[in-house]
């Protein structure tokens, strides 16, 4: 499983990294911001995307918005990982189709079951 | 010939006739050229009140524009303090979760140490058959002993690095935070530049409404900080709190 992490700051990709890496996902791409990490999307071999929100160049929900839109990565999973806490922007998340919502600061367990949810609904799906 | 001795040269011209006129006794040409005289200077003066209007209401416009200086000053400040003491609390704690990570690894780490240096010494002298079958039924049992005790340590010690690793998250919140204090100061300057080119109009006006936040949420707006953005009761406090919004949502 193939996952890029998109964050502006270089830390909170590193600190994903290691986490997903604990969990056994070692196979992470990263890009900083949601114009970066496009092409690489559409580029193909992504099984797994994960954002922050607010972003320069491009935000998480801008991207996010965009791959919905993209026929090829329409069912991509994607989850977002930010500090973004208002109601109207976690609905706006989920009606643009966001698969899981992490709020900033996270524990290393809130993201292991996240993950794992979303993988037991696509498992669940097939 | 100047815009000015045209002018002159005319009213002159005027002036002289008048003159003539008033000699001549002709009454009719007397009215003629007073109105003439005072038509030109009504002129003159209505142009000048127009010019002074139009410099009033630029001087306005752009004190109008200034209003953003008031909610500077009354809101955004004061909000920039609270965020830049946000940034204190998160980083201290950050550093105090570190420190306290490094307190509790460095003595089993040091044990480790201490355990493995002696038990590596008198396994060379098992090697080199220099060691007596009771000394090694000892040796034996501290080497399982030495296996338990560095799988707990190593426990702690990972657990303890994964503290470490999550408490650098404060790099991103805190960098969010500056970012948006950064542009206030840049906001704060502009504005005090614009206020020192139209300083010496002194009025001050209304505070205007606050602007509208309509589209803000879409651009992001960085960690709640407490205190400042959580006053309007719409932001989540806890991951719960979003998970219990999401499933309401259907998720």
């Amino acid at each position: 499983m193939k996952i890029l992490v998109v964050d502006d700051f270089s830390t909170m990709r590193r600190i994903i990294k290691n986490l997903l890496r604990d969990l056994g996902l070692n196979n992470v791409v990263e890009a900083d911001d949601g114009q970066t990490a496009l092409p690489k999307l559409q580029a193909g071999g992504i099984d797994f995307l994960i954002t922050d929100w607010n972003m320069p160049g491009m935000t998480g929900i801008e991207l996010l918005k965009l791959v919905r839109a993209d026929p090829k990565l329409v069912k991509l999973p994607v989850l977002m990982v930010t500090a973004e806490a208002k109601r109207e922007q976690i609905v706006e998340a989920a009606q643009a189709g966001v698969n899981g919502y992490i709020i900033k600061p996270f524990t290393a367990a809130t993201l292991k079951e996240k993950l794992d949810k979303i993988f037991e609904r696509i498992d669940a799906g097939h | 010939m100047s815009n000015k001795s045209v002018m002159d040269k005319l009213r002159l011209e005027q002036a002289k006739a008048l003159v003539a006129a008033l000699e001549s006794n002709d009454e009719e040409e007397v009215e003629r050229w007073m109105d003439e005289l005072t038509t030109a200077r009504e002129s003159t003066l209505f142009l000048e009140l127009g010019k002074l209007t139009r410099q009033f209401h630029d001087a306005m416009m752009s004190f109008a524009l200034d209003n953003r200086v008031i909610e500077l000053t009354e809101k955004d400040i004061p909000d920039a303090k609270e965020r830049l003491n946000y940034v204190i609390s998160m980083t201290e704690q950050a550093a105090e979760t570190t420190l306290n990570a490094i307190d509790e690894i460095m003595p089993v780490t040091d044990a480790m140490a201490v355990g493995v240096e002696d038990l590596a010494a008198r396994w060379e002298k098992f090697l080199h058959r220099e060691m007596p079958f009771e000394e090694f039924k000892a040796m034996s049992k501290e080497i399982s002993e030495h296996f338990a005790s560095s799988q707990t340590g190593l426990t702690l010690v990972q657990g303890k690095l994964n503290e470490v690793l999550m408490a650098q998250g404060f790099q991103d919140l805190t960098g969010q935070v500056i970012k948006r204090v950064i542009e206030l100061v840049h906001d704060v300057e502009q504005n005090m530049v614009e206020l020192i080119r139209i300083s010496g109009k002194r009025f001050v006006p209304e505070a205007k409404a606050v602007q509208p936040e309509a589209e803000e949420h879409l651009a992001g707006a960085g960690p709640v900080v407490p205190g400042v953005d959580d006053r309007k009761g719409n932001t989540m406090a806890s991951q719960d709190d979003v998970d219990d919004l999401l499933s309401s949502l259907g998720f």
